[in-house]
This record gives C-alpha cells, sequence and structure tokens, in this order.
C-alpha cells in the first residue's frame, strides 16, 4: 500500500492550480472579446468623424472681382437678355483678372500664366459668379468683394490630404501652384471655414467635388421617410391590433404571424426587387421618386412596427381591458379607448426605431434607381418631392464612394457624419420617450 | 377632374356625410340622443365612412384599370409591328406630349385631335423631346389613346361622384333609432384591420410571385442547367453568356464563413461574460454599446471596408507591404468583406446567445457548481451544450444575415466571379450581382438582366430556408425550459 499523497487545504495542489488557471483564462477570453467588439466601435467611430469632420471644412478664396462694364455690358443697356448671352469663358477672365489683382495688391510674384493661377479656384466659380451678375445687374461696373470655393486639390493642401508627393502625377495641378497657395494663406486670401453649403448644399459633378452637399439627398430622405410614416404607422399598428386583439387562433392567424416574422428577415435587397417588378415596372410609377423608395421602405418596416407593436399590445394588462368590458365597452372600445393609449408610448418608440434603420437602407434603394445622377435642385413642392428624380442620404453616400477622385471619399465620411446624427438623434428620443413612459404593471 | 380633385371632393362629401349623418340621427330621435341605439358620433361615421370607402375603393381600381384597358386597346389598333413594346412606349410618350403641349397653351384641345404636321417641333417646344419620327399610325393611335383617356376620365368622374351621391343617401336613409350603427361602424373597422393584417401576406406573395414570372422569363431565354449547375459567370452582350450561380454562390458563402468566424467567437464569448461574469454594472455599460454596432447603417460598413479595412489588408498583405508578400493585388477582396462582415455581425450573435444563455434555468448551474466545478467548467459542461441548440439557430440566422448583406460585399468584395480559396482574392456575391445586372443600363428582357431575378428568387429561398430552420430550433430550444 502506498503513502496517501499529503494535502493541505492551505496549499493547492497542481490540479487545482490548473483548473484555476483555466478558470481565469476562460474569464480572460470573455473580457477579451468584449474588448474587441468595443476596439471595433472604436475604430469605426474614429474612421468615420477622422476621415469625415474635414468635409465641415471648407477651403474658400476671397477676391475683388472688378464687374467691368465692357465685358459684361458693352452697351450699358442692363438688357438681361443680353447679359446672359455673356458665357462663362466671359467671366473666367474676370476671374483672372481679380486673381492677378490680388497678387499685386499683396505683393506677390508669381511666374504662373494667369491661366494656371486661376485654376485654384473650383471650376463652379466662374458659374457662381455669372448667375450673381443675372440676378444682380445693377452692380456691373463696380468692383465686388466675392468669397469662392477653392479648387478641391487646394482644399485637400491645406487639410494636408494632398501633398507635394502626391501630385507628381497630377495634371490638374502642380508644385507652383502649391507655393501660390502657400503664398496667399500667409496673405489672408485663402482662407478655411466651416462650410455650410456641405449640410445645406446639392450634390455637384464629378470635376467639382467642393461644391457637393448633402441638402438635397436630405430633403430625398425626408419625403421617403414621410411615406414610411404616413404608411407603415397606420398599417402597422391595424395590423398589430387585429393579429393580438382579435384574430381568432386558427392557421391562416399563424400563417400571418410566421410570415411576418420571416419577413423581417429577408434580405433588404429583395425588397428592391420588388419595389423594382411592381412600383415601377407593373405600375410604372417614377423611377427614382423618393415616393417610390417610400413604399419599398414601408413594406421593409413594416414587420419592425408590427413586432414591436405588438410586444406594447401585450403588455398592457388584461384588467384594463376587462374593466372597460365590464362597464358596457363593446371589445373596439376597450381597445381603442384604452388599450391603444397605454400602449402607445411603447408603439411610437417602435416606429422610431423601424424609420431609423428605413434612413439608413441602401440597397433596395440602388434597384429603384436612386443613384447614378445628380439630383441639382431641392424639390420646391410637396408633389415634386415625392415624384420628381431625387436621392437619399445613403444613396448620396454610395455614390461618392463609387467615384474616382479621393476628395469624394472626405465628402462620403462627412456625410455618415450627418447621417449618424440623425440615427443617434432618433434612436436616444426613442430611449427618452421609453424612459419618460414605460410603465411597469 | 383630375384624380387629385376626385379624391377631395370625396372627402369633403364624405365630411358632409358625416356631419349630416349626426344631424339625421338627431332629428329621428326628436333631439334626445339616449332614444338611439348609439352614440351620435357613430351614425356619422357610418355615412362618412359608407361614402369614403366604397369611392375609393372604385377610385383606386380605376386608377390601375383604366391605363391598362386603353393601352391594350392601342397595341391592338397598331397590332403589326415587330417591337410591340418600344413602339407603345413612343405612343405613351405622344399621348403625354400632347396632353402637356395642351395644358401649356401650345395647342388648342381641337388642334391635339386633327393630324399635326410638324409634331417633333410643337413636343420639343413644350419640353417633351421625342427620339425618331413619329408615323401617322403612332400619332392616331396616341391620339386615340388621349380621346379614350379623357372619356374614361369624364365616366370616372360621374362614376365616382354617382356612387357619393348614391351612398351618402342610402347612408342617412338607413338612419333610424333601432339602427346599430356602432356595430356596422365596429364591422368596417374590424375589417380594415383585416386588410393591414394581411399586407404582410400580399408583400410575401408580391416578392415570390414578382420573383417567379421574371424567373420563368429568364428560364425562358437561359437553360436552367447552366444556372444551376455551370461553372461560369461571364456575361456579356453578344448573347452568349454564362450565367451560372455557382462562383457567386462560392463567394457569397465564404464571405459569410470568415464572417461567421469573426463573429461568433467574440459575440459568443461576449455573451457568455455579460450574461455569467459581468456585474450589472458592466453589462449595463458593455451591452449597449456593443448594440450600437447593430444600429450602424451597412452603408458605413461598406465605406469601412472599401476605404479602410481594404488598405490596411492591402499595406499588409500586398506588394511592398509590411510582410513582404504579394498575396494580395487589390484592396476588394473576401477576406475584406468577411471582417467588416464579421465586425457587423458580432452584436447580433451576441444579445441572441445572450438570451439564449439567460434562459438556461439558474437550477443547472446550481448543480454544478455545488458538485465543485468551477464556473468556467460549468459553463462549458453545462450551461453551453445545454444551450446549444438555440446558439446554433442564432448561429444560423446570423448566417441568413451575411447571405442576404449586400452593402459590404458590394463596396468592399469586388466583381471578379471565380473560384478561389485565397481569401485575399476579389471575389464576387449573388447580391453585388443582382445590383450591377439591375443597375446596368441593358435591356431589360435581356437575359443579362433577367438573371438578377434568378438570383433573387435564389437568395430568397436559402435565406427563409435558414430563418425558418432557425426560428424552429430556437423555438424547440425555448419550450424545453419552459
Amino acid at each position: 500500500m502506498s503513502d496517501p499523497v499529503k494535502t493541505s487545504l492551505l496549499t493547492l495542489d497542481a490540479r487545482t492550480k490548473k483548473r484555476n488557471a483555466a478558470e481565469t483564462r476562460f474569464r480572460m477570453y470573455g473580457l477579451a472579446a468584449i474588448g474587441a467588439g468595443l476596439a471595433m466601435l472604436v475604430l469605426l467611430l474614429v474612421t468615420i468623424f477622422g476621415n469625415g469632420l474635414g468635409a465641415f471644412q471648407q477651403t474658400f478664396v476671397t477676391l475683388n472681382v472688378p464687374l467691368l462694364e465692357s465685358k459684361l455690358d458693352k452697351k450699358g443697356e442692363r438688357d438681361l437678355a443680353k447679359i446672359k448671352k455673356v458665357s462663362t469663358f466671359g467671366y473666367a477672365q474676370l476671374l483672372s483678372q481679380a486673381m492677378e489683382d490680388a497678387l499685386a495688391e499683396n505683393g506677390i510674384d508669381s511666374d504662373l500664366k494667369a491661366k494656371k493661377q486661376a485654376a485654384l479656384l473650383s471650376k463652379s466659380a466662374a458659374a457662381d459668379l455669372r448667375n450673381f451678375v443675372i440676378s444682380n445687374t445693377d452692380k456691373i461696373g463696380e468692383t465686388v468683394e466675392f468669397t469662392f470655393l477653392a479648387n478641391s486639390r487646394v482644399d485637400g493642401y491645406l487639410k494636408n490630404r494632398v501633398t507635394r508627393e502626391s501630385i507628381a502625377d497630377d495634371k490638374s495641378i502642380n508644385a507652383e501652384q502649391l507655393d501660390l497657395v502657400d503664398e496667399l494663406v500667409a496673405a489672408g486670401v485663402i482662407k478655411k471655414r466651416f462650410n455650410i453649403s456641405f449640410i445645406t448644399g446639392a450634390d455637384a459633378s464629378d470635376q467639382r467635388p467642393e461644391a457637393a452637399g448633402m441638402g438635397v439627398a436630405m430633403m430625398g430622405s425626408f419625403f421617403m421617410m414621410l411615406v414610411v410614416l404616413a404608411l407603415a404607422l397606420p398599417i402597422g399598428v391595424a395590423a398589430s391590433i387585429y393579429l393580438e386583439e382579435f384574430a381568432p387562433k386558427n392557421w391562416i392567424t399563424d400563417i400571418i404571424e410566421v410570415n411576418i416574422s420571416n419577413l423581417a428577415a429577408v434580405p433588404s435587397i429583395v425588397f428592391g426587387i420588388l419595389g423594382l417588378a411592381v412600383f415601377i415596372n407593373y405600375m410604372h410609377l417614377p423611377q427614382s421618386a423618393p415616393l417610390v423608395g417610400g413604399l419599398v421602405l414601408t413594406l421593409m418596416t413594416l414587420p419592425t412596427i408590427i413586432i414591436s407593436t405588438r410586444a406594447s399590445l401585450k403588455s398592457v394588462p388584461p384588467s384594463i381591458r376587462d374593466a372597460a368590458l365590464g362597464v358596457g365597452a363593446s371589445k373596439m372600445q376597450s381597445v381603442f379607448h384604452h388599450v391603444l393609449p397605454l400602449a402607445a408610448p411603447g408603439i411610437l418608440t417602435g416606429t422610431i426605431i423601424g424609420l431609423a434603420q428605413a434612413l439608413g437602407e441602401t440597397a433596395p434603394l440602388l434597384l429603384i434607381g436612386m443613384i447614378g445622377f445628380i439630383a441639382s435642385n431641392a424639390p420646391d413642392s410637396v408633389a415634386s418631392g415625392l415624384l420628381d428624380p431625387n436621392s437619399a442620404m445613403p444613396a448620396q453616400i454610395y455614390e461618392w464612394a463609387k467615384r474616382a477622385d479621393p476628395a469624394f471619399y472626405e465628402r462620403a465620411w462627412g456625410g455618415i457624419i450627418i447621417l449618424l446624427a440623425f440615427l443617434i438623434t432618433m434612436n436616444t428620443i426613442a430611449v427618452l420617450l421609453r424612459r419618460r413612459f414605460e410603465r411597469r404593471w | 377632374m383630375s384624380a387629385f380633385w376626385l379624391t377631395i371632393t370625396v372627402l369633403i362629401l364624405s365630411a358632409f356625410g358625416a356631419y349630416a349623418g349626426r344631424a339625421q340621427s338627431l332629428r329621428v330621435a326628436g333631439g334626445d340622443a339616449r332614444k338611439l341605439h348609439s352614440l351620435p358620433k357613430y351614425y356619422s361615421s357610418f355615412v362618412a365612412l359608407g361614402v369614403l370607402i366604397p369611392c375609393l375603393f372604385v377610385l383606386v381600381i380605376w386608377l390601375f384599370a383604366q391605363p391598362k384597358l386603353i393601352e391594350r386597346g392601342a397595341e391592338q389598333m397598331l397590332n403589326a409591328s415587330s417591337e410591340p413594346s418600344l413602339v407603345m412606349s413612343d405612343v405613351r410618350r405622344v399621348a403625354d406630349g400632347l396632353g402637356v403641349a395642351v395644358a401649356q397653351g401650345a395647342l388648342s384641345e381641337t388642334e391635339a385631335h386633327a393630324p399635326i404636321e410638324n409634331l417633333r417641333d410643337v413636343l420639343g417646344g413644350v419640353g417633351v423631346a421625342l427620339g425618331n419620327e413619329v408615323t401617322p399610325d403612332v400619332l392616331s393611335a396616341a391620339q386615340g389613346m388621349r380621346a379614350q383617356e379623357q372619356r374614361g376620365n369624364q365616366f370616372r368622374m360621374f362614376a365616382v361622384l354617382g356612387l357619393a351621391a348614391l351612398t351618402l343617401v342610402f347612408g342617412l336613409s338607413r338612419i333610424t333609432p333601432e339602427f346599430r350603427a356602432r356595430n356596422a361602424v365596429e364591422r368596417v373597422v374590424l375589417a380594415l384591420l383585416i386588410t393591414a393584417a394581411s399586407l404582410a401576406i400580399l408583400t410575401t406573395v408580391g416578392i415570390v410571385l414578382s420573383m417567379i414570372f421574371e424567373t420563368r422569363n429568364f428560364f425562358g431565354l437561359h437553360s436552367w442547367k447552366d444556372f444551376f449547375f455551370g461553372v461560369k459567370w461571364a456575361p456579356n452582350f453578344r448573347g452568349d453568356s454564362e450565367l451560372s450561380i455557382l462562383p457567386l454562390l462560392w463567394g457569397t458563402i465564404y464571405i459569410s464563413l470568415i464572417a461567421l468566424l469573426v463573429s461568433v467567437p467574440i459575440g459568443l464569448f461576449a455573451a457568455i461574460y455579460l450574461s455569467e461574469y459581468a456585474g450589472p454594472k458592466t453589462r449595463g455599460v458593455a451591452k449597449p454599446l456593443l448594440e450600437i454596432l447593430a444600429g450602424i447603417p451597412t452603408i458605413v460598413y461598406g465605406l469601412f471596408a472599401l476605404l479602410t479595412i481594404g488598405p490596411l489588408l492591402l499595406n499588409t498583405f500586398g506588394s511592398g507591404g509590411l510582410l513582404g508578400v504579394e498575396w494580395m493585388s487589390g484592396a476588394t477582396a473576401v477576406l475584406t468583406a468577411g471582417l467588416v462582415m464579421g465586425i457587423m455581425l458580432i452584436p447580433f450573435v451576441s444579445s441572441l446567445s445572450d438570451d439564449i444563455i439567460n434562459a438556461v434555468p439558474q437550477a443547472m448551474r446550481d448543480g454544478s457548481l455545488g458538485l465543485g466545478a468551477t464556473k468556467s467548467e460549468t459553463i462549458r459542461q453545462v450551461v453551453i451544450p445545454a444551450a446549444l441548440p438555440g446558439i446554433v439557430g442564432a448561429i444560423l440566422l446570423a448566417a441568413s444575415r451575411a447571405i442576404g448583406e449586400t452593402m459590404i460585399v458590394v463596396l468592399g468584395a469586388g466583381a471578379i466571379a471565380k473560384f478561389s480559396a485565397n481569401p485575399l482574392d476579389a471575389m464576387t456575391t449573388i447580391t453585388t450581382r443582382i445590383v450591377s445586372q439591375l443597375t446596368g443600363d441593358g435591356d431589360f428582357a435581356s437575359p443579362e438582366t433577367l438573371v438578377a431575378f434568378a438570383l433573387g428568387l435564389t437568395l430568397f429561398v436559402l435565406t427563409l430556408g435558414l430563418n425558418i430552420i432557425a426560428l424552429y430550433i430556437v423555438r424547440k430550444y425555448r419550450e424545453q425550459y419552459e
């Protein structure tokens, strides 16, 4: 018989140590997993804000432009039709002149040709100037101070996106021009400041990243959300009331229930195919219209709203219904007068969350054509807001991400910040509503 | 009268009905509401709904049916040409253009019905551009269409307004003190609720039907054998495209697999930690933070893949990168999309698993701990095996999400369809191809476009199957412990 192994409660044996080590390791795995998840979140947010905040700043060039009568209105008649005949070429000369004046004024010497100097301005500068003159013909002959957008390369140079190394093969800007930019920055002619037109403005062609803005796409999203709200909320609530309060337990309601939970998991792109086939090809609704986008998103959001509405109807205790029925209300009255008002905060919360989901959805919008064009004009009425081609915030971001010029990437990240700001606001409202009105029975 | 004004008129009539119904009910009761069966407001809503619902129903049906009928008539009138759809779109355009011209005063109503010489210029002048010269056939068909439309609109107005008047009079005549208005109104409301509930079914039917029809068209143009069993995806415009789903399916599954390899361990361990170890405070902070990841739109993840993770991987594995290897040639790759999709799925897996682990009865844990097992041994040998079916269900749900995900792969995965085992290669997926086939300029009746519907149907069936299995497993599992 061998000696019994001497053990002590105070010293751990090897096996216990091993087991305890395994315990600690396991715990660490868990912590590491959470750490990894949170690290991803931080990485994502840092990337978004690091890349996107720049879009809210833009470089501007301030010039005194002489609106020469000899160029714009030779006879001095101030005849709008004749003034309109002067094309942007004519204005480009004025811009070169203004640029030269600015250089002379600040005592900057530059061997660059006038054309190269004017290339520091955005390609839309001449058109902007022309629009100003057409709407203010009385200013012709005066010298007017103007703030133009700088070319996106200049903007990128001030934001450190464009460097002297990176422009080696770039045809649209060269090192001498950057020297000139440095001097103009020192002279205060070129300045970087907050750019409101990124938030309010329209998309621009792929030659002018500096002029592109989110505003019109925001209107598109707004009208889509209007459609979703007007359709998904009443239909979703009505469907939930029926299923939760009135439906008899039989195979038909079973099918509807299974159907709704499965619809919630159908890939969003499938709803896009449905929208294309039914709304556009069959019903001939206009392509790219927020109305169609709204209809598609309504179908997508319905299951979310139905599921959350049913949950909040279910949380109203039966005693409320019984009390209403007991004092002589009909079933319908007990639901509409008592249950529904008590469930309203929950329904509202679910609706806002559903809307937030719909706001960020992109894939179905690609299929119904809300990309690939430049939505340049803000809609001027509700009908045109619903029926005229427009983009939506996520579709606009996708559009920018697909363009070749890296200057658009900054816009795309900036667009994401705007989109996230909306989503965070909506979700915060939903959470606050829940906190404020949540009732435990 | 346009449909808009017709709707407004119907609304006004129904509002009048509401007012008249109330007045009538009080009149028949001799001013004493207690003599009525229902409250006066029910009589009022009875009349209002009685006007509103049938009129709007007729109006909507008319709006859909009339263009279809007229177009069919015009098609028969033309009936000769080889490309009916093209000619019909011309006819529709000319007819619409004539309407615009009359509205802007470029043509008078009588001129619009007579033969017009310089039609293109006239319509061009009001902003309707016509492609080719308009043949007399097309013009007369368009004019016929317009005449019919005008006649139809007149009929519509008479029909709807007549119906409104009829229902208004009928509704008012029904009102007596004994009439059970509340019951009638509640029956109507119930019918509306049922209609709303069946819309979910209608959506599903719409999805399935729209895809089945176009898929049938596709299989009429392209052999189904090539679609399901071919090995190459090579659409072109010469008409001998090879459109096989297998390479796309491979890309889809590969990317989903990588996404699951990222999200399942992280999500599962996070769920275990949150439900078994973490105190209420940690849980209250970490869980909502993780769930932010689920609320971020997929376009953001797509951009993150394209502009951040892709270049990061390229700098590591590409030529001149950190490792000094040349395994990767572009930023878009299976790994790029897979990693980012994995990040997206972490909260999905973790919150589903969290629910499931929490559903394991405490008694099982207590039993194991009481026998001397450590906490991790309890989790590994008791809790996880008990929760396994539910966790499998959660993973299947995550897989169905991954398969149907679009924006991440559109931006991050590339566009080359091929069978390759290298995760640093660009590959393409079913959803990517759906987007590119349907957003291109292709003719809508060509197999290259229609294939998108076959792909969509496959995707729908695939995700639906996964979901049904997953939901079944999860439900079965829940029942076990309830």
